[in-house]
């Protein structure tokens, strides 16, 4: 058992301070939220101060950057437009995120009611609050998140493994052979390297 | 990274052109020999006369200039910069099974940073009975393993799912790389702080903006999770995550946390946005596979290829390729010429590793015609690679990643190979 493993004495005891300092993690139950709270209204001007430029003024993308908000009802379409309104399970990886690894270039700059802010003001660009919600360590569990039972553990061993694990054919084990799609076709690979 | 196409295609010009000019030249030098003596050999040549370089010219060597194309690449327009973004090994050039770093391929999601051994620090928090702060320094006292392990892309492949889109093994199936590495097992670390009972998952993170913060399963930590500071020899490089990263066999490589700052012990997964909203599966019906950690057999012929046409005309020609499986070792690899009418057992190198990548050879006299060239993996559970076709009807074309399916190139009478599906 790990747990009665002998030991080699390396390393040191991590301070409180150190633990607090990198251990920032939120999860879906709201273990590691800190104490703050954000609106909506504030959320507005602090996206638009610092997200925007990418993400859009309505968190809805600019050029190839990625999409916060839209796309509901799209997952099971040709082409499923994932937000967090669309399609992530929980909160708490929203705020989790952007703590700690937004703004894109300038991570680890926002304070806690920064945060709470932004994500008010995500959720409100993807219509599931009204404009003057207020998004705190206590109203956070409240938000339910549209796409929370879409997702299932992987379950390949079930519904793949028993299938693609037959004796394979080796001959005459199809008729004919026809080119469906050719990659020459669609011609987007690019050139050799300094061949411009 | 969005794996579909997106905004402006690159100039049209044909990807072929340098490659079969390149390969003209060499089938040229053959021909001549035919027609009289050869001077290469009946003149006396510079290099048998004047001196080469001396030992002091090169510290740390590079490959010599003749192979500038084997080289990492990446694709513009796969994504919205080239910081979260991704390259590609060049697979079709290489053989054997080890990657060489200086071309292995490379995915960050805030680009690659620069952390001095001096500066690293790990922590170890959570779950434990003692949270812990190890040094560089303290990594090297530990009892050390060296394992060979591949790294692939959840996301190799992926652009692939929709049709056939891009022309060469390279940016198919090149979101890969397979070293040697040297370091510690995560149990021993784990083992160090002490798990309580009720630690059932551990959160991996990187020093990085990104973070990279993924949730395992306390049973694979303990297995064979490696904290390595070594890939093929030396030192990781920086792009690798240097000084130290994470190994975990057989998973999905985003795991691979690279610049590993700290490992917590938790009761449950933390459904971190690389979880959640990433290297999750979406089905037909719009609900999503998630912890789909397990890589499947896969395998890609890397020769014949679109980058690797044939020069040499009709008679002996080798085919080859790489095989792997994250479920366990390969344990033979199939080639078709006929695209999947007709298969042939090929030779493995050297017998299947677990989790580590795998060379095949099948050794053919190529008779000018036409082929379909396929691969098909088998691994040590019986799992056989399926197509595309087998697994679109369980998955749809939306799942992004995972995409370990048959691929094929279509190999025609003037030696060039196209990226191509078949009926």
């Amino acid at each position: 058992s790990p747990v009665l493993a002998e030991k080699l004495g390396l390393g040191r005891a991590a301070l409180p301070e150190e633990v607090a300092a990198w251990n920032h993690d939120v999860r879906p139950d709201g273990l590691g939220l800190p104490e703050g709270t954000g609106s909506v209204e504030d959320g507005e001007t602090i996206f638009s101060d610092n997200c925007a430029m990418c993400h859009g003024e309505f968190a809805e993308g600019v050029d190839n950057w990625p999409k916060l908000a839209g796309g509901m009802g799209t997952l099971d379409r040709d082409d499923p437009l994932k937000t967090v309104g669309s399609y992530w399970p929980y909160l708490s990886t929203t705020w989790d995120y952007i703590n700690r690894s937004m703004p894109f270039g300038n991570a680890q700059t926002l304070t806690p009611d920064e945060v709470y802010a932004i994500v008010a003001y995500i959720l409100y660009s993807n219509d599931m609050v009204d404009d003057d919600f207020v998004l705190s360590k206590e109203t956070f569990l409240d938000v339910e998140m549209p796409n929370a039972d879409g997702f299932i553990i992987d379950d390949r061993a079930e519904t793949e493994y028993p299938q693609f694990s037959q004796a394979p054919c080796m001959e005459n084990c199809k008729a004919e052979v026809k080119v469906t799609m050719r990659a020459a076709v669609l011609d987007v690979t690019p050139d050799v390297a300094g061949d411009e | 990274m969005t794996v579909r196409f997106k905004g402006k295609p690159p100039s049209r010009r044909a990807f072929l052109q340098g490659a079969l000019a390149s390969g003209g030249a060499i089938a040229g030098a053959t021909a001549a020999s035919a027609a009289g003596p050869d001077p290469l050999i009946t003149e006396k040549q510079e290099w048998a006369q004047a001196t080469g370089e001396g030992v002091d010219a090169t510290p740390y060597g590079l490959p010599i200039q003749f192979e500038s194309d084997v080289v990492r690449r990446n694709v513009e327009w796969l994504t919205a910069d080239t910081i979260s973004s991704i390259n590609f090994t060049p697979i079709h050039a290489l053989d054997g099974t080890i990657t060489p770093q200086g071309c292995a391929f490379e995915r960050h999601h805030s680009g690659a940073i620069e952390l001095r051994k001096e500066d690293f620090r790990l922590m170890i928090n959570g779950l434990v009975d003692r949270e812990l702060v190890f040094t560089y320094a303290d990594l090297e006292r530990f009892p050390r393993v060296t394992r060979t392990y591949f790294l692939e892309c959840a996301a190799n492949t992926g652009m692939e799912w929709a049709g056939a889109q891009l022309n060469g093994s390279q940016f198919t199936h090149g979101m890969i790389h397979n070293m040697e590495y040297t370091g510690v097992t995560l149990r021993t670390l784990l083992e160090e702080a002490g798990v309580k009972p009720e630690g059932k998952w551990v959160m991996v993170e990187g020093a990085d903006a990104s973070s990279n913060a993924r949730s395992i399963p306390l049973e694979k930590a303990m297995d064979d999770c490696l904290v390595a500071f070594k890939a093929n020899g030396e030192a990781l490089r920086m792009e690798h995550g240097y000084p130290v990263r994470l190994c975990v066999p057989g998973w999905e490589g985003n795991m691979w946390v690279k610049w590993l700052r700290r490992i917590e012990v938790g009761d449950a997964p933390w459904e971190s946005r690389e979880e959640t909203s990433k290297y999750t599966d979406t089905l037909e019906d719009g609900t999503s596979r998630k912890w789909t950690w397990v890589m499947d057999a896969k395998s890609v012929v890397t020769s014949p290829s679109p980058q690797m046409p044939i020069t040499h005309g009709k008679g002996p020609l080798v085919i080859t390729g790489l095989a792997w499986s994250g479920r366990g070792a390969i344990t033979g690899v199939d080639v078709s010429i006929d695209g999947g009418k007709n298969w042939k057992e090929a030779r493995l190198a050297a017998p299947g590793q677990d989790m580590a990548l795998t060379r095949f050879y099948l050794d053919h006299d190529w008779d000018g015609s036409e082929m379909f060239l396929q691969s098909r993996a088998k691994d040590s559970t019986g799992y056989v690679q399926p197509t595309k076709t087998q697994l679109r009807e369980v998955r749809g074309l939306n799942s992004i990643y995972h995409n370990n399916c048959i691929q094929t190139w279509w190999v025609k009478p003037n030696g060039e190979a196209e990226n191509v599906e078949v009926s």
